[in-house]
């Protein structure tokens, strides 16, 4: 073994992928997972230890949809800030929608993310390619091309795909590349206008409302889409109760589709909005408690797969704006698995064991991505939680370049203190922070 | 109402301790009344040929308005004036908000030219609970977007009081919750988009009167009546219950999809016309906020009629706005002032 050897010791090791639960030592090497209860005798005298006593060592975090603004609004974000909010959430793989101009429709569009990705050396950046050329939902974008450019998946978010025949199309089409189809399930002409959820608040408020169904109508088509063409399709993120039975339905009948829901919609209803304070404008909306306790039911019976950020950074100046102007979006990568330990776990809804699978296994598995386990000769991606650490959420601390998030001022309990990423340390929680 | 009243007898209500004047939803119904009160007593003082009191001379509001008005920012500079306050006007047209500044950073570039009050109106739900944090002075609400319109509610609910109810309501042992007890008020039209609507409707309602919400099914959510209110879609079966009829007007600005097939459709099932006049009954009272489109939500025969009191509650307008101004000033005043002793 040589200085690329990691041995994480004392830690609890959940890997879910390999059912491993247990106080164990991991032993990485040359960037690879190279074993685990590895005697003192043959480790290396100079490898480098980190203890992890009292902590949780995990397969590293793995995030469906980030947007990173670069290039064409790096004033929201850059590859750079996005990255290190990603590692200091524990994120070691994001996959990176097509949301700012230049499109990502081009090979040459893709390659540039993947060449500043590689230059910043941070959170491996998975791009999604636009899935029709210019974001239009007339024509299929080349997906051959930006297969082989290195695109991971096809998506049009954060728009929804609006055209029917282009999606099944695409899905037919999709299958050659073995590559997924990221959906964000919404009727456009339903949706047009809203602010928040369409309830009985936003009627007190005078707020125009995005209704249930046109995520419930888009879930309907997508599912049904899905089961026609066999295709890899993933649904996401949903927030309405009405998408969660039509999932389930689906997937009792053996039906390949995959789901995911924001830690936003997880934790807080519109209820919130009654400040009109635009950090809680986010998208899917904040809805009513009775659509929250039905999706973190959801997320604990499985019928939702992954919890994705919903990070969708936007600059101050646009945020610090009255509700209509206002855009949609908060950052989320530095707080999501630290929300999921508050909201879900110490409320007894979910166990560390899922809560990894939710972060890190279900989502690498729905992008078809490496990572999400701990298994011997993968890539050694690895978190390392404080799972007994409270935090308050001050947005000025944040690596991200946007300081818009719903949890500002709350108190969260874990927190992410080592992110490795290939066998390389690329995040360490300084000491002064762990704790409040 | 006593005719002689000056300026040493108006009292400062004690429950009043609000610096921002917001909406009517989180006001209590002694609150609201407590606004009702002081304004039908500076409604008294500045009556006949004394229009004008120096109760806030020296202090300055400023009139912010993002969207068109005409009677609501003039209602507001009078009252000012009457009061002794100067005013200042703002318009988004040709100002620096048309060079693309953000609303907030002008409210605070007026705020900083030294102003006690800030009006503002805008088309957005929430504009001035935003200001009201991120500013230092009073904050009145004048209209945002379809959310509220208080002191719209509140002189609406001042005309009620002087034409329905007899004098008791002046009295402080009056039991505010139960003023319009017995009373039936409707509010016809587009509830969707009616900022006037949201005020009118907590305000009765915490006042005691039953509240009817009429219109098409397009413009009133059934999801009123999970708030309690009664909801109804023609105009013909309730009418005779009426003891108030405030009809209001279609904000066809403010609609994407039109919710109704025509204008004259609409007229034909909605419109308060002489017909409908006689279903209702003798005495029932007829407003309408403003402007009013004659011939869509009330006929001329109406609108000019003996039942209609829509002058009078423009005239109202005034004395509401100078209780708001009033009243606000004092609590910041008394405010600052118990800060400093403490």
């Amino acid at each position: 073994m040589n200085h690329s050897t990691w041995v994480i010791d004392g830690g609890r090791v959940i890997d879910p992928a390999n059912s491993v639960d247990r106080v164990a030592r991991l032993v990485l090497h040359d960037g690879k997972v190279h074993s685990l209860d590895t005697s003192d005798g043959d480790l290396p005298p100079d490898a480098q230890r980190l203890d992890a006593s009292g902590k949780i060592v995990a397969p590293g975090l793995v995030d469906l949809a980030t947007e990173l603004r670069e290039p064409g609004s790096e004033e929201d974000e850059t590859i750079q800030t996005g990255s290190d909010a990603a590692l200091a959430g524990g994120y070691t793989t994001v996959l990176c929608c097509s949301s700012t101009k230049p499109l990502m429709d081009s090979a040459a569009s893709v390659q540039l993310v993947r060449q500043i990705a590689q230059e910043v050396d941070g959170v491996r950046v998975l791009p999604i390619a636009c899935l029709s050329k210019g974001r239009q939902a007339e024509q299929m974008a080349e997906l051959g091309i930006l297969a082989r450019a290195g695109a991971a998946g096809f998506s049009d978010s954060p728009r929804p795909m609006s055209n029917d025949a282009l999606l099944k199309r695409a899905l037919d089409y999709c299958r050659m590349f073995d590559l997924p189809i990221f959906d964000r399930p919404e009727v456009p002409e339903l949706a047009e206008g809203g602010v928040m959820h369409d309830g009985q608040i936003g009627l007190i408020l005078g707020l125009k409302g995005l209704p249930t169904e046109a995520e419930d109508l888009a879930v309907a088509r997508d599912v049904r889409l899905a089961e026609a063409t066999k295709g890899r399709l993933h649904v996401g993120p949903v927030s309405t109760m009405g998408a969660i039975d039509m999932i389930g339905r689906v997937k009792s009948r053996g039906i390949q589709i995959s789901a995911s829901v924001c830690p936003h919609n997880l934790f807080a209803s519109d209820e919130l909005l009654r400040s009109y304070d635009s950090r809680y404008k986010v998208h899917p909306p904040m809805r009513s408690p009775s659509h929250v306790e039905a999706l973190q039911k959801a997320v604990a019976d499985g019928v939702i797969d992954a919890i994705e950020s919903g990070h969708m950074p936007r600059a101050h100046e646009k945020k610090a704006n009255d509700l209509d102007l206002a855009p949609f979006g908060a950052s989320a990568l530095e707080t999501t698995l630290s929300a999921v330990a508050t909201d879900l776990i110490e409320a007894g809804i979910l166990d560390w064991r899922r809560a990894i699978e939710c972060l890190s296994v279900a989502p690498a598995r729905i992008a078809g991505v490496s990572g999400g386990s701990l298994t011997i000769g993968e890539n050694a991606d690895v978190t390392v939680i404080d799972p007994n650490a409270s935090w308050n959420v001050d947005p000025r601390e944040f690596r991200s370049r946007c300081r818009s998030s719903p949890m500002a001022g709350r108190t969260l309990s874990a927190r992410v203190t080592h992110t490795l990423v290939d066998g390389r340390l690329k995040f360490q929680l300084q000491p002064e922070c762990s704790a409040t | 109402m006593n005719a002689s009243l000056s300026t040493e007898q108006l009292s400062f209500p004690a429950l009043w301790q609000h610096p921002h004047l917001l909406d009517l939803e989180r006001l209590s119904a002694a609150e609201i009344l407590a606004i009702l009160r002081t304004a039908d007593q500076l409604k008294t003082m500045t009556d006949g040929c004394r229009r004008k009191v120096s109760l806030l001379a020296g202090k300055t509001c400023a009139n912010l308005f993002f969207e068109n008005s005409t009677r609501t920012r003039n209602s507001f500079s009078l009252a000012a004036k009457r009061l002794g306050a100067d005013t200042v006007e703002f318009s988004s047209s040709g100002s620096s908000v048309a060079k693309g500044e953000t609303f907030v950073d002008t409210a605070k570039t007026i705020e900083a030219m030294g102003v006690d009050w800030v009006v503002t109106r805008h088309s957005t739900p929430g504009t001035p609970h935003l200001l009201a944090r991120e500013l230092d002075c009073c904050v009145l609400n004048a209209g945002d977007g379809p959310h509220e319109h208080p002191t719209q509610g509140l002189l609406d609910m001042l005309t009620i009081l002087q034409h329905r109810i007899g004098s008791d309501w002046r009295n402080e042992s009056a039991d505010p919750e139960t003023i319009f007890s017995g009373m039936t008020v409707a509010l016809v039209g587009d509830i969707a988009h009616s900022r006037t609507a949201r005020s009118n409707l907590w305000g009765l309602r915490k006042l005691g009167a039953h509240v009817i919400i009429c219109g098409p099914p397009t413009l009133v959510s059934p999801r009123w009546e999970e708030l309690g209110f009664e909801v109804a879609h023609r105009l013909d079966e309730i009418v005779h219950r009426c003891d108030v009829l405030n009809l209001l007007r279609i904000q066809f600005e403010r609609q994407k999809a039109r919710p109704f097939p025509s204008v004259y459709e609409y007229a034909a099932l909605y419109a308060m016309n002489g017909q409908r006049l006689r279903l209702a009954k003798d005495d029932i009272l007829i407003m309408a906020p403003g402007p009013i489109n004659r011939g869509v939500e009330i006929t001329p025969e109406v609108a000019d009629g003996p039942h209609s009191v829509i002058l009078e509650q423009v005239t109202n307008g005034i004395a509401v706005r100078m209780a708001s101004l009033w009243l606000l000033a004092n609590a910041k005043d008394n405010a600052a002032s118990s800060e400093t002793h403490a």
